[in-house]
């Protein structure tokens, strides 16, 4: 049974300028202990996608309009704020972007750790506190005593997004939603994040949905991948059959320009066009207009997200005619 | 020589330009606010009634009727009469005349000293700055509705001193605004082009900072206006303001506040004047602080 | 920061120097002296008077007499009442005008505060539109039109409280409402425009991936920044209420230094104006160091420079 399954997620923000249709009917599942990685433009959903699981969307304007999201037998979507309440921070956590932004800076890093624990356990701030010390410690901060008074603007960036972390993970959450965790790092940070988020997801046996719009980073920890563009999920695969052999052809070019696969003095290969505006409603296949494979058909109808074999769904009407 | 003028005629046009649809985009924003377009329209209806005020009046506001004495509002006299039997209404409506003169001259004076100090301060930079800051950081010190009084008191009680002496206290702000954004212009590369063009300072200063800087004048000085108005009323009503028999809002709420017990409506028609003017100059500045997107920077 | 405060302190002589001198020139060089309206008085009298408060003397002695004499803590005697000296009058009055202005303080913090926040917390909901239309009739109903209103309406209609006086607590329920509710009006757009700021920052989106509740997060994670424009607001405002306080203690006849001021302004009675100013713009710097410290208490990145 996943730990994780959403089915059909639609989530809208309604503003004065129209309805933004960010999210529009993804499914996705995770299973316990395991990796996902889910990748796309910015603008393409993702963030809201898990935001909305959460019940973090700011509302109005935002709008769950349709899905489920069934974690541990409960509807994410259904189950209403209380028992969300609970289970974020407790049973699912999530780290953000920019740590700079996400840490609370009037108030001590100490404090804003012991939080969760206060809240979820009822932990005294004495209990609260070895805990916070020896979660410190795994996260790679030596000292936890002294850096426990200390102010989040006293940190370096990669400092505090070991703390974001250590603060998500403090209640041994069974799922943690990293959004762009490493994004706003530096690229030698970047390596040292990302090795603590795999090395702690095995030793806490929790399952991670890594959300981002780099492809080197999911190559690198995740077991299975949902590619999103304008609201929808394009493919899913396990990670080395989706880089060995895209289908969707979206993936493909994505794919090709990544710096990595680039052909030395060749010029570097971008998409044409620009993702679509959101607010107005688009009849066929969204990524049609910038593709080099469409046909009328894809202008005119949809395409559905389909499992051609086990473990690999494509949403094209060529690929899922074998046109491609 | 050609070639040498042609980055002025580019770049004051590019932002020119983007000045323009920001004005664009401001109005629309502006159109959408109801309760600031309400607040325009007031107003503008309350300037033209006080310019007509000599004749569309129904008595002068000196006209005493002792025999009729003060009497509730009736069809001849619609907000009643005063003690001396002078008519209400006119004496509101010359009185708005007083208080709007008041308000937007002094808020003249303070725009006029407040921006060409805080652009100088801005402008100039450096130590200079650092002095004409500190006086005012120094001015802000002083008391300054105290400040305002000894200047009324010892400077007659004359309209023309009393928004001179309002004007000279509600620069300060202002200034520091201006300064602010000037401060910011200075680095933006336009204005750097007018440097490296040669241009002399005076003409950097009045042709291309100042009109940048107009957004958070604009906002800062509509809401100057209410508290100008504000102030002249609270003179008038300690009686150190406009003197009878010449009207005024604030005069007319102190008589009203005196004998409000049994005559009430002396009391009720000039403040609501008062007030409805009020509301409409901070609803069109809020309305004009949205539009122009100006971040409320209140000391 | 003992330092800082005081070299803050230090900062105030020369910023108090500059405004005696201010003052003291614009109020000597004006037409009218304190003596003009005792009309009964022959010229030798009044030559005596001039004598013996030093009137006589070329003005620029008058005037570096004056700052020795404040340097000394005297601010000398008050022409128009010298029953008392002018820190004397200074003590007698200021009590109850810090009383007023303390009342006023409180009424403007809770109201404007509860009214800011609630506003905050639903934009653009009757819950938000509700108290901001009461904050702008606090801000264009003047307090010299509410106050007798209260008083028309609490007092002689109603007969709850009395109409004026100073003495019991009753006297002084109306007095701090009329004082306060215009600042608590300032301070409900300025809590409200500092939560909504906060309350949009990521470290809030945070703090609700934590799982806390709605109170929490608004009471411990967007407070203490929410009401950091409150708090810059403090300074003038608490200055204000203190030392403009003249309408509030003209309506209720309250015997306050507001009301001694403006009739020292109307007898040119040099030393009690000049002694005023000088005291009430001490108060407004104390304020600002204040509030500076408190600021830098809310906000752990405000450094002391």
């Amino acid at each position: 049974m996943p730990l994780l399954d959403v089915h059909e997620l639609t989530t809208h923000f309604h503003t004065r300028e129209g309805v933004v249709r960010a999210v529009n009917g993804v499914s996705f599942r995770v299973e316990p202990g395991e990796t996902i990685g889910i990748v796309g433009e910015s603008g393409s959903g993702k963030t809201v996608a898990s935001l909305s699981l959460l019940g973090l969307i700011p509302a109005p304007p935002g709008r769950i309009e349709n899905g489920t999201a069934l974690f541990d037998g409960v509807d994410l979507l259904a189950c209403g704020p209380k028992t969300l309440r609970s289970i974020r921070g407790r049973a699912i956590s999530m780290i953000f972007q920019d740590p700079m932004t996400a840490l609370n800076p009037f108030m001590r890093v100490g404090d804003q750790l012991m939080e969760p624990l206060q809240v979820h356990q009822g932990l005294s701030r004495r209990e609260a506190r070895t805990r916070v010390e020896e979660m410190l410690r795994l996260v790679g901060i030596q000292d936890g005593a002294r850096n426990l008074s200390a102010w989040p603007h006293e940190f370096s960036g990669g400092m505090r997004q070991r703390v974001m972390i250590a603060m998500a993970l403090i209640t041994r959450p069974h799922l943690l939603i990293a959004d762009e965790p490493t994004t706003a790092l530096d690229v030698t940070i970047q390596a040292q994040i990302l090795e603590l988020l795999a090395r702690l997801q095995r030793e806490l046996g929790m399952a991670v949905i890594l959300i981002t719009h780099d492809l080197g980073v999911v190559a690198r920890v995740c077991r299975r991948i949902y590619v999103m563009y304008a609201g929808q999920v394009m493919e899913s695969a396990a990670t080395e059959a989706l880089f060995a052999q895209p289908r969707h052809p979206y993936t493909e070019a994505l794919l090709q320009s990544l710096p990595s696969t680039h052909v030395k003095g060749e010029p570097l290969h971008t998409i044409p066009g620009l993702p679509p505006d959101l607010i107005a409603p688009i009849a066929g296949c969204p990524f049609a207009p910038r593709c080099a494979s469409a046909t009328d058909r894809c202008t005119r109808g949809a395409p559905t997200l389909r499992e051609l074999v086990p473990g690999r769904a494509t949403a094209c009407f060529r690929v899922q005619d074998g046109e491609l | 020589m050609s070639d040498a003028h042609r980055p002025e005629q580019d770049a004051p046009p590019a932002a020119g330009e983007r000045g323009a649809s920001l004005w664009r985009d401001a109005l629309v924003r502006l159109r959408r606010n109801h309760l600031a377009v309400a607040g325009l329209v007031v107003l503008f209806a309350l300037l033209v009634v006080s310019l007509l005020t000599p004749w569309i009046a129904p008595y002068g506001y000196e006209e005493q009727d002792l025999a009729l004495g003060a009497v509730p509002p009736d069809s001849a006299h619609w907000f009643g009469t005063d003690l001396l039997g002078r008519d209400l209404f006119t004496r509101v409506l010359y009185g708005g005349r007083i208080s709007l003169l008041v308000g937007f001259a002094a808020t003249g004076v303070s725009l006029c000293v407040g921006v060409l100090y805080g652009a100088f301060a801005g402008y100039l930079g450096g130590r200079t700055d650092a002095l004409m800051m500190r006086f005012v950081d120094i001015l802000y010190s002083l008391p300054f509705v105290i400040f305002v009084i000894i200047l009324t008191v010892y400077f007659g009680r004359n309209i023309v001193l009393l928004f001179m002496a309002i004007g000279a206290v509600e620069w300060l702000t202002m200034a520091r605004i201006v300064r602010g954004q000037v401060m910011s212009l200075r680095q933006k590369e336009f204005i750097e082009a007018t440097t490296v063009m040669g241009l002399p300072r005076h003409r950097v200063l009045l042709w291309h900072l100042i009109p940048n800087t107009l957004g958070p004048i604009i906002v800062y000085a509509t809401l100057t206006v209410p508290r100008v108005m504000l102030m002249e009323a609270f003179l008038s009503y300690l009686g150190l303001g406009v003197q009878a028999p010449m009207s005024s809002w604030g005069l007319l709420i102190n008589e009203g506040v005196q004998t409000m017990e049994n005559r009430p409506w002396m009391l009720i028609f000039p403040s609501l004047a008062l007030s409805i003017t009020l509301f409409s100059l901070n609803f069109l500045g809020d309305g004009l602080r949205d539009a122009l997107d100006v971040r409320a920077s209140k000391d | 920061m003992l330092k800082y405060i005081i070299r803050r302190l230090l900062g105030f002589v020369p910023t108090l120097f500059v405004i005696a001198t201010i003052v003291f020139f614009l109020i000597r060089l004006a037409p009218g002296g304190p003596f003009d309206a005792d009309r009964n008085v022959s010229d030798e009298v009044l030559r005596n008077l001039e004598a013996y408060y030093r009137l006589d003397a070329p003005l620029h002695e008058q005037y570096f007499r004056y700052l020795w004499d404040v340097l000394h803590g005297d601010l000398g005697p008050s022409f128009e009442k010298p029953s008392r000296t002018v820190s004397e009058w200074i003590a007698y009055r200021f009590p109850v005008s810090l009383e007023l202005g303390l009342y006023g303080l409180a009424v403007a913090l809770v109201l404007g505060l509860c009214a800011g926040i609630t506003a905050s917390l639903r934009p653009n909901t009757l819950t938000d539109h509700g108290p901001m239309t009461f904050a702008m009739a606090g801000i264009c109903i003047p307090n010299f039109v509410l106050g007798p209103l209260l008083v028309l309406a609490l007092s002689i209609h109603l007969g709850w409280l009395p109409v004026s006086g100073w003495e019991y607590p009753e006297d002084k329920i109306l007095p701090a409402i009329t004082l306060g509710v215009p600042y608590a009006a300032y301070i409900a757009r300025l809590s409200r425009g500092g939560m909504l700021e906060v309350l949009s920052q990521d470290f809030i989106r945070t703090a609700r991936a934590k799982g806390l509740s709605e109170a929490r997060v608004v009471l411990r994670h967007a407070l203490r920044g929410g009401i950091q424009p409150v708090v810059a607001f403090l300074g003038p405002a608490t200055a204000g209420l203190i030392t403009g306080s003249f309408v509030v203690e003209n309506i209720f006849q309250i015997p306050g230094l507001g009301s001694e001021f403006v009739g020292a302004a109307l007898h040119r009675d040099y030393t009690m104006i000049l002694g005023t100013v000088l005291f009430f713009a001490a108060l407004i710097l104390l304020f600002n160091l204040l509030v500076d410290l408190a600021q830098a208490w809310l906000d752990p990145r405000v450094r002391y420079e």
